[in-house]
């Protein structure tokens, strides 16, 4: 497991010193690989990518990218080092257009700001059309592809990614994961936090199952899928059509 | 030696009236944490309020209703009730920033309209013609102020031991989970809103109780007695006695008017003439001084409250 | 009533300016900064300090520029005053507002800079003195633009007008043309997520400072060429700087513009209709109203 590009070891974190809601987590994420994080709410699945986000403070343990130690990395430092975090909702800027949106997000680049900037909109062609609206005018589903765009912008190694298929239409949210896993052919490592655990497990690699703020289980997604024992961690608490 | 004394009891007296304020402003500021940034606008609709119902008739603006003092004095506060009431009912549901500014306003509008509305309270020249309660048993002079002095005392001992058991109560303790977690607060079913509008017009009420017994000390007020000076010397005694401690309230008041008291004698003593004519500013630049300093070094103030220490953000887990 | 109206729009010009700061740190350091109209007299007295030594260090300077009552020193004074207003709101945030903030002590940010208000207001008394000051002794004439009704304009007050305008112009092409502009309305939307995607919240903050800072020293000026520069005018000018980003909705640029113009104009006009002596009154009435009828004022957000 030595050429994990993220490793959480032991992470102790929350929101008041006193109080962690994660205990002692591990977690890693192999290159180019979508690594899958589920649990019943109130698990400390986005507690966990707040963390390594430099959201929260992270009282035990330490967080290594790429062989770096990240730990309580200041979050605008974060696209620095190769990591792009899009959070759950209120992931991009409404008042802005969708290109100045990009344009903020592509602001470190550059001579290649351009560049990028067409081929994201070739990716995203749907953005591409509604470049000068307010971002705030977009549906649901474009939203979230502003959002991964934003993250793509800085040209990433791995992607946090909280919940994207929340609050989508189930069509928008399967568009959404198939877009994440086409980005692992080029190469991008994906940590992703769900709720929709069915679709989300057909897609992932490798999947790690925390509740009340503890590891529990983890190994390929694909053995996961019929496991027992995740049925029953999970069906008891699963909160149905959860946003 | 009776000028000690009696200056003595001239001090205690304006210094117990303005702990009587402190301790209004402590159930807004120090219990509930609202802003209150126009302290003086309620204090001076207690003042007014208390001598145009009480005065003898005036030519030229309103009074000479010659309502019994007692009735007078309430009148007074529920002047100072009214119109907290009408700014917390637009503010109160809005972020704390607008009944700052809201209350700040008020304060600069009344000290505005008491000053041009000659039809309402004789503008500059302020109220006149009020007689003082007992002034014909008791005389003008040193035992009419003692006797003064033992009412405005009872006053203050009553306004504590009122606020102590508020804090107490099922109330208090609501105010507090209201300034400390508003969500928590509302999930229980409270009405925030509504808790802090009531905490907001009792304090007024409390400032107007003030405001009517400095108005009935020097029988006479004017613009000149509701400038913003004083909200600012108010808001130094609570932060220095300790937001949120009643104790600490009184004893801000006294430690502050004695400060405020001492340093103009000072300056008149010592200061070159020309110096003189900026003994305000000099003062104005130690209350802003003493106010910066004690939230940068001790922002607890010397008698802290004290406190069940409760965890703000423990709910939101997710 | 014409008079009134064009009275209004040249108050409203200096209100406009110093009322955009004031927006931006409402909104992005969440507290009600009364200190804030205190860098109006700051800038306006550090400029007429910098125009005295300009004209003393080079006379050719201090020519008026014809038909302005207005030199070029006093233009280079308020350039350098823009800077040094603006450094010193940085220093005040560094000082003071910043450790309260440490503190985690939110509300008492009010506190802090009621304080401040109050000790820069007095240091500058005492260091200026308590009389009035001017920027020119000269009497400026009015052109008269018409004479039934009576409508009268100073030269130097189309200049502040038209220079305000110009300020605000820039300050539009900065927030929408530029990755600096995005950034700063990124921030003020959502200061996480502007962090997440890259944007340094210090460095923002400070720049608000320094814009706010700068915007302000001009604004006293400004204030200073209409009427007259005297310590206290910052007190007199909080209230209606505070009714501009309430009326423009607080954490609106384009509000707070439009919020100093509608209440430099309404004060104006209530002299039509009320004695002078009300006229500070007026911003209230102004808040009052704009609580009643919309409550994030015409750009804002209901945001607690």
């Amino acid at each position: 497991m030595s050429e994990a590009i993220l490793e959480a070891y032991a992470v102790t974190a929350g929101y008041v010193p006193d109080l962690p809601i994660l205990r002692d987590v591990s977690v890693t994420v192999q290159p180019g690989q979508i690594t899958l994080i589920i649990g019943p709410n109130g698990a400390g699945k986005s507690t966990l990518i707040k963390a390594i986000a430099g959201l929260l403070p992270v009282s035990g343990g330490h967080i290594t990218f790429a062989g770096r130690d990240i730990t309580g990395i200041r979050t605008d430092q974060l696209s620095a080092h190769g990591i792009a975090y899009v959070p759950q909702t209120d992931n991009i800027f409404r008042s802005l257009t969708i290109r100045q949106n990009l344009d903020l997000a592509l602001r470190r680049a550059g001579s290649e700001a351009a560049a990028r900037m067409g081929l994201l909109f070739d990716q995203f062609p749907a953005l591409a059309a509604k470049q000068r609206d307010k971002a705030g005018t977009l549906s649901g589903g474009q939203r979230q592809f502003l959002a991964i765009a934003m993250a793509l912008a800085t040209g990433p190694r791995l992607i946090l990614m909280d919940e994207p298929s929340a609050g989508l239409s189930p069509k928008a949210a399967q568009e959404v994961l198939e877009h994440a896993r086409a980005l692992t052919a080029r190469g991008v490592s994906i940590l992703l936090v769900e709720q929709n655990v069915n679709q989300a497990l057909r897609l992932a690699d490798h999947c790690f199952i925390l509740a009340e703020g503890r590891n529990q289980i983890d190994g390929p997604a694909e053995d996961l899928r019929d496991n027992k024992v995740v049925g029953e961690i999970y069906l008891g608490n699963r909160r149905v059509g959860a946003a | 030696m009776i000028g000690v004394i009696s200056y003595l009891v001239f001090f205690a007296t304006t210094a117990s009236i303005l702990a009587i304020a402190v301790l209004g402003l402590n159930l807004q500021w120090g219990n509930t944490g609202l802003f209150n940034g126009g302290v003086v606008a309620f204090f001076g609709a207690g003042a007014y309020g208390t001598l145009i119902l009480g005065g003898t008739a005036q030519t030229g603006h309103l009074g000479g209703y010659g309502v019994i003092y007692p009735l007078a004095l309430l009148g007074g506060m529920a002047m100072a009730g009214l119109m907290a009431w009408i700014v917390g009912l637009l503010t109160l549901r809005l972020r704390h920033d607008y009944l700052a500014i809201a209350t700040f306003g008020v304060a600069v509008a009344f000290e505005n309209l008491m000053r041009n509305a000659e039809w309402l309270a004789g503008g500059a020249k302020g109220v006149r013609g009020f007689e003082r309660p007992l002034r014909a048993a008791l005389g003008d002079g040193f035992v009419y102020n003692l006797f003064f002095f033992a009412v405005v005392l009872l006053v203050l001992i009553a306004t504590y031991v009122f606020l102590q058991r508020l804090v107490v109560s099922p109330f208090g303790r609501l105010l507090r989970a209201i300034r400390e977690d508003e969500e928590a607060a509302q999930s229980l079913g409270k009405n925030p809103a509504r808790v802090r509008l009531v905490a907001f017009v009792t304090g007024s009420v409390i400032l107007g109780l003030a405001g009517g017994l400095y108005g009935t000390f020097y029988a006479f007020v004017s613009p000149q007695d509701v400038l913003p000076t004083l909200t600012f010397q108010i808001w130094a005694m609570l932060i220095v006695g300790g937001a949120g401690n009643n104790r600490g309230a009184i004893f801000g008041a006294f430690l502050i008017w004695g400060a405020w008291t001492a340093s103009g004698w000072a300056l008149s003593r010592f200061a070159p003439v020309e110096v003189q004519l900026y003994t305000g500013s000099v003062q104005f630049i130690l209350i802003g001084s003493v106010i910066v300093g004690m939230l940068m070094w001790r922002p607890q103030g010397f008698l802290p409250e004290r406190l069940v220490v409760s965890h703000k953000g423990t709910t939101q887990t997710e | 009533m014409i008079q009134h109206l064009i009275d209004g729009v040249l108050t409203g010009s200096y209100l406009s300016l110093g009322a955009i700061g004031l927006t931006l740190v409402m909104h992005i350091l969440r507290f009600a900064n009364f200190s804030h109209a205190e860098l109006l007299s700051l800038g306006a007295y550090v400029a007429l300090v910098c125009d005295a030594l300009v004209s003393a260090l080079a006379p050719f300077l201090a020519v008026k520029l014809a038909p302005l009552s207005l030199t070029g020193s006093l233009i280079l004074a308020i350039i350098v005053s823009m800077i040094v207003t603006g450094l010193s709101a940085l220093l005040m945030d560094r000082l003071v507002f910043k450790r309260v903030r440490e503190k985690g002590q939110e509300l008492s940010m009010v506190f802090a800079s009621f304080g401040m208000a109050l000790i820069i207001r007095n240091v500058i008394g005492l260091i200026f003195g308590l009389s009035p000051e001017l920027y020119s002794r000269d009497i400026a004439f009015a052109t008269i633009l018409s004479r039934d009704p009576l409508i009268l304009v100073k030269p130097d007050q189309v200049f502040v007008l038209i220079a305000a305008l110009l300020l605000m112009f820039i300050l539009h092409l900065i927030l929408s043309r530029t990755t600096f502009g995005y950034a700063l309305r990124a921030v003020a939307e959502n200061a996480t997520l502007a962090q997440v995607n890259g944007v340094n919240l210090q460095r923002t903050i400070m720049a608000v400072w320094l814009i706010g800072g700068g915007l302000a020293a001009v604004a006293g000026v400004f204030y200073g060429i209409s009427h007259q520069l005297i310590p206290v005018m910052g007190r007199d000018l909080v209230l209606p700087i505070f009714a501009a980003t309430i009326v423009g909705g607080i954490g609106s640029v384009y509000g707070a513009v439009l919020g100093g113009f509608i209440v430099g104009i309404a004060g104006n006009l209530a002299l039509v209709v009320l004695p002078s002596g009300y006229t500070p009154s007026v911003p209230l009435l102004m808040i009052l109203a704009v609580l009643m009828i919309r409550p994030h004022g015409l750009f804002g957000e209901a945001r607690m």
